[in-house]
């Protein structure tokens, strides 16, 4: 036991030494915090307001009618050739041709520019004329603007889980599915990561000659629980840290965010009139998170990642492991790699339409099935998993990884002693069978 | 005896790699492990080491059935030898230490004592990317005595070494020996044996073909062969036949009639002959080696 210790310490002391960890733990969070951070501080930057010319042969716009956010309107009345000609040194970015028959023809709009227009400055026009247009036309109709405003309506609905007992929970479907994602391409990735990291740390024992100084010290199979187990730390480490780096980030993130002038101004309104205030946190993001937050069983899901990342981790790293027995070099192993990359795409895969359906007979096998289950049960669970479901998946988990590193010891006692041999499955088939 | 070895047999999928060994090797000694390339050396010295497990026949360790606690009191340095590239000199040895049962101030003590001894003191920090080979070398020479073994397995220690090297190698060789370490040496190298063994096994074909202590060994090849060197002209005699003659040497072997009637020999030569020298041919176990294992074919 103690032996095992010395070796899980190595394997997690001489990895944890390595830059690339560092640098893996750091980008991590950077990453993630990017992701949803730029995104907002791209929103609130201030725009630099876009200034457009229009020609109306129709005589239907006034300047009150043209009014936008981020765009500068101008009536103009010039021929179209002098306009082109001039547009762009007067510092306009575009002007609009508007034709004599614009309701009859709403479609033959021009608008020139200079450079390609993009798409929401393209929209901003069109909404503007738009909105007059349909304004006109109404009129034309006999329904009567007021009509019109009242008419215009958002549908939202809130969804709510009702338990047997006949608690509700305010859920989020949204947010279910992106935790749901995030979780089942975590384990993916760390599946694949960790798993190949024990393949060659075998293979460079192997190679090296180290081994068989090694395993006159101590039995294989506590060499090999010693680096599964190492690796297994180190990737747990990992999480933590990317987990309070990406907390702290975040909050950073968020100062800064809400020193920003815009959302200064955003806070005096929400000062002013609560109702507004109300609307606005309901439709940010945040508030998305937030429901996320609240609607799900955090130390659950929490704990089912840790459990099924560690046991899926284990299953998948034996596998490894025997396969980084079974060769010389690392080049020789992907051949073989692929069978066991094999299970966990697939279950990624599964994932997907686990994802879309978390209830159907599918997303139920895949989360029972040992090695499909990390990935699918984890997409399963932000949803709600009955208990049993739960249990008898964790069981069948366990089982797996014990038959799993059963074979793997084994095909891995005999591995790590053959050279210039060229390995096939038949043959590590074979090898289950050896005597000591 | 530290180790008795008792009808031993291993056999993998399409061969038998020692079928029925036994080997009996005494405290103290040099014990030379010898036999062609595919002989079962190397299962034998695994069996030991307790890498793998014989199929039939039993190993006694120091009087005790061989068990998982006696790889503390065994060192093992493998024919095909390997460091952790990435890891530093130091950190190395302390671990392979502790993997052989020393605690951790103990393993820094030993070691710190043999940086000293070796003049390496300045390699504790350097990784052994950056070693020299023959630097490599006595790394894995420290690893494999550094908890002291009774018994230590050496498998073609000498290759790979250069003559400095190997001088220092052997010297460390017939120091722990002079502590009462038993060294199993395993090699190919016949002028290492002749130079540095007390006792040898011959395993050919999964046996033992010849065991025994050295001088024993080669008196049992003995042809009661004679090389002379004399001046004049050799002919024949009762006493002797020429086997061979060499006379631009003015040098013969003959082979005596009687085994052990030398003073007969020498007398019939010195009538024929001016005898400058009568010597013995003792066979060198390189001759044994090849006429064994011819046999054993």
């Amino acid at each position: 036991m103690n032996k095992i210790l010395l070796v899980i310490q190595r394997e997690y002391l001489t990895r944890i030494q390595k830059k690339s960890f560092w640098i893996a733990s750091l980008l991590g969070p950077i990453l993630i915090t990017a992701i949803y951070a730029v995104p907002i501080w791209l929103a609130t930057q201030d725009k630099e307001v876009k200034r457009i010319e229009i020609l109306d042969e129709s005589g239907l716009f006034q300047t009150s009618d043209l009014v936008d956010k981020e765009v500068e309107f101008k009536l103009v009345n010039k021929p179209v050739s002098d306009l082109k000609s001039s547009f762009t040194k007067e510092g306009y970015t575009a002007f609009v041709h508007l034709p004599k028959d614009l309701l009859a023809h709403s479609e033959d709009i021009k608008i020139y520019s200079e450079k390609n227009l993009s798409l929401p400055l393209k929209s901003s026009i069109e909404r503007v004329i738009e909105k007059k247009v349909r304004a006109i036309l109404m009129k034309d109709a006999g329904i009567a603007s007021e009509v019109y405003e009242k008419t215009q309506i958002e549908v939202s609905s809130e969804t709510i889980t009702v338990s047997e007992k006949g608690d509700e929970t305010s859920s989020s479907s949204g947010g279910a599915m992106i935790l749901a994602g995030v979780m089942g391409m975590l384990l993916y990735v760390t599946l694949l990561l960790y798993g190949s990291q024990v393949m060659n740390g075998v293979i460079e024992e192997k190679s090296s000659r180290i081994i068989e100084v090694i395993i006159s010290s101590i039995k294989p199979y506590q060499l090999m629980l010693g680096k599964i187990l190492g690796v297994g730390m180190v990737g747990l480490t990992q999480f933590l840290l990317w987990i309070v780096l990406t907390i702290g980030l975040s909050q950073v993130a968020s100062k800064f965010y809400s020193a920003n002038p815009m959302q200064q101004k955003v806070e005096q309104i929400k000062k002013v009139d609560p109702e507004v205030a109300k609307k606005m946190d309901d439709a940010s993001p945040m508030a998305e998170v937030t429901k996320v937050i609240e609607s799900t069983n955090i130390p659950l899901v929490v704990g089912g990642f840790l459990f099924y990342f560690l046991f899926g981790y284990l299953l998948y790293s034996s596998l490894f492991a025997a396969i980084g027995s079974a060769v010389e070099s690392t080049a020789e192993a992907q051949q073989f790699t692929f069978i066991v990359m094999l299970p966990i795409i697939l279950a990624f895969i599964m994932a997907q339409f686990t994802m879309q359906d978390p209830d159907s007979t599918m997303a139920f096998w895949a989360s029972m099935i040992p090695f499909t289950s990390p990935i699918n049960m984890m997409v399963r669970l932000p949803y709600g998993v009955p208990m049993w479901e739960l249990a008898t998946s964790m069981t069948l988990l366990v089982v797996g990884f014990l038959g799993c590193s059963w074979v793997s010891a084994r095909i891995y006692r005999v591995g790590i002693l053959m050279y210039g041999k060229k390995i096939t499955v038949k043959e590590m088939a074979k090898w289950l069978f050896y005597k000591g | 005896m530290i180790l008795s070895i008792q009808n031993v047999v291993k056999r993998y999928a399409d061969h038998t790699a020692l079928a029925g060994v036994s080997l009996e090797i005494p405290k103290g000694q040099i014990f030379g492990l010898l036999g062609p390339n595919g002989a079962g050396k190397t299962s034998l010295i695994r069996i030991i080491n307790q890498i793998t497990a014989p199929d039939e026949g039993k190993v006694f360790f120091d009087g005790e059935l061989l068990q998982p606690k006696h790889v503390e009191q065994i060192g093992y340095l493998p024919e095909e030898r390997g460091l952790y590239k990435k890891m530093k000199v130091g950190d190395q040895l302390m671990y392979l230490a502790q993997l052989k049962g020393l605690s951790k101030a103990e393993a820094l003590s030993r070691l710190k004592d043999w940086f000293i001894r070796l003049d390496i003191k300045d390699w504790w920090n350097k990784p052994v990317d950056d070693l020299s080979k023959g630097m490599q070398q006595k790394t894995q020479f420290i690893a494999t005595v550094v908890h002291e073994p009774k018994l230590l397995i050496l498998d073609e220690p000498f290759s790979g070494f250069d003559p400095i090297n190997a001088n220092m190698l052997k010297d460390e060789i017939l120091g722990l020996k002079e502590r009462g370490t038993t060294i199993l040496f395993s090699t190919h190298r016949m002028e290492s044996v002749e130079e540095l063994c007390d006792s040898i096994a011959l395993i050919n074909h999964s046996q033992v073909v010849l065991t025994g202590e050295k001088d024993e060994v080669r008196n049992r090849f003995k042809k009661h062969a004679y090389e002379v060197r004399y001046s004049g002209d050799l002919g024949e005699s009762k006493a002797y036949e020429i086997i061979s003659k060499a006379p631009e040497n003015n040098s013969a072997i003959i082979k005596l009639a009687q085994p052990d009637q030398t003073n007969q020999a020498i007398a019939s030569l010195i009538k024929q002959v001016d005898l400058f020298e009568f010597k013995e041919v003792i066979p060198s176990f390189n001759d044994i080696f090849i006429q064994v294992v011819g046999e054993t074919k």
